[in-house]
């Protein structure tokens, strides 16, 4: 009986602890939702916690008819399908071959890639490398450097390394030719791992950051990421110069920034739950063949 | 004879290979090749191989710059801290999923907690504004609405510190338990019930079956962040700091991003980025070998 009564106060506690952990991870997002839809006097006047005080929707009518806004979205996407498909592309195109164990030179192959897992040339010199390429202020210095990820291509191979040899040679002996092998055999048999890994390779670019505020000073070319770093850049500024007595008022209301945090990202929490049963086994298969 | 027949059955694969190659060549070797402009007076118009070489003088002037040591500091200090307040977070996490026996609970907060690895830096450093600034953030409101003075978590360099730590913990605590919970798996379930029977509590379960189970997990987790103590993000430091608190905030990729890009001196940025790289293999190998003699389990 008492080991029972024991048992229940362990799980309660349990629930406990887990639920405000969840909660915790979500009231940032909730306050800031909240912000994007008060009232600009309520948000200055710190009403605002957790629900909309004085609902307004003023900041996103804003957002939505902001030119520059619409056109920094439909570029960050067309981008990051751009830079998704074509990592995927190259990185099954280099991890198909190097599963194969009887295709000489392979380990070659494998030590160019892994030492660029331990050691890069650094920030600078990729910077010369690109501006010598002339692909400053174009989509493809943000496209290009990025195309193979070491680390996800190692996951590939392992996961092609375990789809069972024999379904490969009964294709060959009947003909098949490897490019046919892999479309028609490896490739449907990989979806989990490729859904995956594409998911990754569009978040790192929907999100990267650094490379856009080296690479890009063109305005038309603004990825979503350094449109709001520039919002919030005079955010962090006002809030200096207020601490420190200095008169000078935001000049980019509290809603509008919130709702373009929001815009920002409701993209990602549509395509998360989709892909999540995904990355959580494909992760764990990176985990494990580490 | 046979080099024909090979190459009849393996062209395809070699055709496969080619842009992927070029791509490692060009984009990841090619900066490679840059990396000597730390021994040279770059600038655009020579070129990287038409650059006069001038020895370490650029090594000299680097390691006399005073913010070089500011920046090595605060970026071993930063990695130091989120190891000891981060590391910790996802352990504990995963262990209440791993006995969290509501199933669709269980479900519901994995799927919450995993959502902030996938926010930017840049929508963080957006919201941490909004929660924890000094004028109107959401927590000082509630602390000036209770009648305490408001607390400067983004100005005042201290305080800033805690911000940064707790950011951490809450973009990456989530994420982290997946590597648990698959370790987790592995444990066989029979090893609780017998537990149970000899009347073990839940808590001495958790202390003498499950973490025993994640033992070299953890060792493995821990010594890989050790060999990354001298990388840090771009990101996180540049979008959360500001200049009242630099004297934390500013850490090497920052202070590479400043001296490089901002004020063009490229070759001192490069001599900081390869000091940065060497240490960093160093580290890193250093990792790995440890781990191999402890574990017997490579991180390569």
């Amino acid at each position: 009986m008492k080991a029972y009564t024991a048992d229940r106060t362990f799980n309660a506690v349990n629930f406990i602890i887990l639920l405000v952990a969840t909660l915790a991870c979500l009231a940032p997002f909730i306050h800031i939702f909240a912000v994007s839809l008060s009232s600009p006097g309520a948000i200055t006047s710190g009403k605002v916690s957790l629900l909309p005080v004085e609902l307004n929707f003023e900041a996103y009518s804003k957002v939505f008819s902001n030119a520059a806004m619409i056109r920094s979205l439909g570029f960050t996407i067309w981008l990051t399908l751009l830079t998704t498909t074509l990592c995927m592309l190259m990185t099954i195109a280099i991890g198909y071959p190097l599963s194969k164990k009887k295709l000489k030179g392979r380990k070659w192959i494998m030590l160019l890639v892994v030492i660029t897992m331990f050691f890069s040339g650094g920030i600078i010199p990729e910077y010369i490398l690109i501006k010598n390429l002339n692909f400053l202020d174009t989509i493809w210095a943000l496209v290009l450097p990025g195309l193979i990820n070491p680390f996800y291509l190692i996951i590939l191979v392992s996961f092609f390394n375990n789809i069972p040899e024999s379904l490969e040679e009964s294709a060959e002996i009947d003909g098949s030719s490897h490019f046919r092998t892999l479309l028609s055999i490896m490739l449907p048999l990989s979806m989990p791992v490729i859904a995956t890994l594409s998911l990754f390779y569009a978040v790192a670019r929907w999100n990267g950051f650094q490379d856009t505020l080296m690479y890009i000073t063109k305005p038309e070319l603004y990825p979503l990421q350094l449109k709001l770093y520039q919002m919030i850049q005079n955010n962090m500024i006002t809030d200096l110069l207020q601490n420190e007595g200095s008169q000078i008022t935001t000049m980019v209301p509290e809603g509008l920034k919130a709702a373009s945090v929001i815009f920002a990202t409701v993209p990602i929490l549509i395509v998360y739950p989709w892909l999540q049963r995904y990355f959580v086994s494909g992760v764990m298969l990176g985990a494990v063949k580490g | 004879m046979r080099t024909t027949s090979y190459l009849l059955r393996y062209w395809q694969l070699y055709a496969l290979l080619l842009l992927p190659v070029s791509y490692f060549l060009i984009f990841r070797y090619g900066p490679m090749y840059g990396i000597q402009i730390a021994f040279k007076d770059f600038n655009f118009f020579q070129g990287i191989g038409g650059s006069e070489w001038i020895g370490l003088e650029a090594f000299k002037e680097v390691f006399a710059m005073k913010d070089f040591y500011l920046t090595l500091r605060n970026t071993l200090m930063l990695n130091f801290l989120d190891l000891l307040v981060s590391f910790p977070a996802p352990l504990f996490l995963a262990i209440l999923l791993y006995e969290m026996k509501i199933l669709w609970f269980k479900k519901l907060s994995q799927t919450i907690l995993y959502i902030p690895h996938f926010i930017s830096w840049i929508i963080i450093g957006g919201i941490v504004y909004q929660v924890f600034g000094t004028q109107s953030g959401m927590i000082n409101n509630v602390i000036t609405g209770l009648g305490f003075d408001a607390i400067p978590f983004l100005t005042s360099k201290n305080e800033w510190l805690i911000t940064y730590l707790l950011v951490g913990v809450w973009q990456s605590a989530g994420w982290g338990t997946i590597i648990y919970l698959a370790a987790l798996t592995g444990i066989n379930k029979e090893l609780f019930e017998a537990a149970g029977i000899d009347g073990a509590g839940r808590l001495k379960q958790i202390w003498h079956i499950t973490l025993p189970g994640l033992r070299s997990t953890i060792v493995v987790l821990l010594i890989i962040n050790l060999g990354h103590m001298i990388t840090i993000g771009f990101d996180r430091p540049f979008v959360i700091g500001n200049l009242a608190v630099r004297e934390y905030a500013d850490v090497l990729s920052t202070f590479v991003y400043r001296v490089g890009i901002q004020s063009g001196q490229y070759t001192l940025a490069t001599v900081v980025g390869l000091f940065q790289a060497v240490v960093g293999l160093i580290f890193v190998l250093g990792a790995n070998y440890t781990s191999k003699k402890l574990t017997d389990e490579g991180i390569m």
